[in-house]
């Protein structure tokens, strides 16, 4: 165990260099110079020129701009937005509850709905309920979920007007956000209405964004179920004259998991790329918006920081994934 | 092809492969719905009732025929500049196909070539080709493909190069297992022994043995690429207006959603069926080419 756990660490350091690299490259790569973009239409003096060029290390060997880079990165320092002129690292982790939060009600909500569907349509394979919830499944799994998104605005805040269509609280509510979590931190606040309103701003993104993981989990539940269910052990159950909701439930859900939760794990990857069309839809204040927000605006600092910030999220959460699947797995670790 | 009574001959890969392929009722429903839109997508404009940027000022966001106020005119209604929604639906069908032929050919062509060497190279090269591999699939595909388009500058073409070299390593992954798997059998020894060259053993011997995996791969990249560029476009970093493009017109279309449903509806909904379609001829193609998976 501790030698598959040694040996995936360490494919990780090449990569995080390599994510770091392409980083890094990022705005040395751009059309026209940075620091021409980063004075904007005021125009530059050439002493002024040559002071921010020497600021921000330009006139350096690359090598020598991509060690100090290197060592900002493993510090914490990823440079200031030009926009805010806050430090990138600090924008980021004010802003990463928010796509925290909306990205594990999404899982949730794709895990209890998918988990069941799958082992339904399993179970009834060929059947009515197999048929329509794989189709279901299908449909969501081709879904754009911009359009999805703008389909449920239309009915549930136009026509029904359940919920409202963007942030993540009505405006009318004030309190302090120590963890930055908008459910608990309404719910600590005590005001009244809050968290009710917190919980109605969240339904729409949650649905939005747990749709394509909910209709990847529902297939992969279905075909390891089928696939579990055939072994020798479900007919020795069966043959124990156990009840099929025990033979179903426990002897072969707790089987078929495990490619489920590897599914799961990979779905973080998806979920971060959702999330950037669906905060942007509902003004979600997150990461995703952020990232398309700095696009737009040149902010540089703020894409190059925020695209190894996510990406090296990305890494950890896999990371985690293949250390735990070992855990439940035994067969993996023998490799 | 062989007639029935010759039934004893091996049937041709073609028949086999359609046999196999017509028993998912799903992937031929799938087929025919791909048909259409490769037929809109070749002769769109010459099918389309109107031209797909001509302004009808005084008929804007007309409702579709039938609702009150619509008319056969423009059956689907038309958008807040008075431009026929259905037209601009049928135009833009060449935009989605496109995309899909020209990214699938980019990223299947480049990763196959990388996968292939991968696969044939010594352990050194391998290790720095799939390590760089590693390093984009680390990035969440539509943000690397939204920073890509945010450097090269938006456009379709930006687009669609993007997307391409964000699905690249899925088609490099997918080859390298393949051929790493075949050169263990015995008729590549053989091929070897015989003196067959290196790109005789790569191309003609082995890569042939690769394809089904890396066919299913193209019909799912190809609705991801659809459903990636509409999303680009969705953003404003794709097609740029008054290109009719499916995401580009939902783009256009968001400030009237609670006016005017259906500038809103159509455009999605055409992405969403072909989409659909695809990834049922997807299911349909695997269970037709891989043997381990037929019959899941």
């Amino acid at each position: 165990m501790l030698n598959y756990v040694i040996g995936r660490l360490l494919t990780f350091v090449p990569t995080f260099v390599g994510v770091t690299l392409i980083s890094f490259g990022f705005i040395r790569v751009l059309p026209g110079d940075p620091i021409i973009v980063m004075a904007g239409e005021r125009g530059l003096t050439d002493e002024r020129y040559a002071e921010l060029e020497a600021q921000f290390g330009f006139d350096r060997p690359i090598y020598e701009q991509f060690w100090e880079y290197l060592t900002g990165v493993l510090q914490g320092d990823l440079g200031n937005s030009f926009v805010t002129k806050r430090p990138v690292w600090d924008e980021f982790f004010a802003l990463f509850p928010a796509t925290l939060e909306l990205s594990v009600c999404a899982m949730i909500f794709a895990v209890l709905l998918g988990l069941p569907a799958g082992v339904i349509a399993a179970v009834n394979r060929g059947k009515f309920y197999d048929r329509a919830l794989m189709s279901t499944a299908l449909i969501g799994y081709s879904m754009p979920i911009f359009w999805w998104a703008l389909l449920l605005i239309i009915v549930f805040s136009g026509n029904l007007q359940w919920t409202p269509v963007s942030g993540r609280i009505d405006l009318i509510y004030y309190f302090p956000d120590p963890t930055g979590f908008m459910l608990i931190d309404s719910l600590r606040s005590g005001q009244s209405g809050a968290f009710t309103s917190a919980v109605r701003h969240l339904v729409l993104p949650t649905i939005v964004l747990g749709t394509i993981p909910l209709a990847v989990i529902a297939r992969q539940t279905r075909s390891a179920m089928l696939e579990v269910l055939g072994e020798d052990y479900i007919r020795t159950a069966r043959a124990k004259g156990l009840t099929s909701g025990r033979i179903n439930g426990i002897h072969a859900l707790r089987n078929a998991l495990i490619p489920v939760i590897t599914v799961i794990g990979l779905s973080v990857g998806t979920l971060l790329a959702g999330a950037i069309l669906t905060e942007t839809i509902f003004s979600w204040p997150g990461i995703g918006k952020w990232m398309v927000d700095s696009i737009f605006r040149r902010d540089y600092p703020v894409v190059q920081g925020g695209l190894l910030l996510i990406a090296v999220a990305v890494m950890i959460v896999n990371l985690t994934v293949d250390m735990l699947y070992g855990v439940i797995n035994p067969k993996i670790r023998k490799r | 092809m062989t007639d029935a009574t010759a039934s004893v001959d091996r049937p041709s890969p073609l028949r086999e492969f359609w046999f196999y392929f017509r028993e998912n009722r799903g992937a031929v429903f799938g087929l025919w719905i791909f048909g259409i839109f490769a037929f809109l997508a070749l002769f769109g404009p010459w099918i389309a009732p109107h031209d797909a940027t001509t302004q009808f000022r005084d008929a804007t966001l007309q409702p579709p025929f039938w609702q009150e106020g619509g008319n056969w005119t423009f059956p689907l209604g038309t958008d807040p500049l008075g431009r026929d929604m259905l037209s601009r639906l049928i135009v833009g069908a060449r935009f989605s196909f496109f995309v899909g032929v020209v990214v699938v050919s980019i990223a299947a062509s480049g990763g196959i070539l990388m996968g292939l060497m991968a696969g044939f190279s010594p352990k050194w090269v391998d290790t720095i080709i799939m390590r760089i591999m590693d390093v984009i699939l680390a990035f969440p595909s539509l943000l690397l493909a939204l920073v890509l388009v945010a450097i090269l500058g938006p456009s379709l073409t930006n687009a669609m190069i993007a997307i391409a070299i964000v699905l690249q390593p899925h088609y490099v992954r997918l080859t390298r297992a393949s051929v790493l798997s075949e050169l263990q059998k015995d008729y590549v020894t053989s091929a070897r022994v015989a003196g067959a060259a290196l790109p005789r053993l790569m191309f003609i011997t082995v890569l042939p043995n690769c394809l089904a995996p890396i066919i299913v791969q193209a019909a799912l990249s190809f609705s991801t690429a659809i459903l990636d560029a509409a999303a680009l476009g969705f953003l404003g970093m794709g097609a740029q207006p008054p290109t009719p493009e499916w995401g580009t017109m939902l783009a256009e279309a968001r400030e009237f959603i609670l006016r005017a449903w259906w500038v809103v509806t159509f455009p999605g909904l055409a992405i969403l069926v072909t989409v659909l379609a695809i990834n049922l001829m997807g299911d349909g193609l695997r269970d037709a080419l891989d043997p381990k998976l037929k019959r899941s």
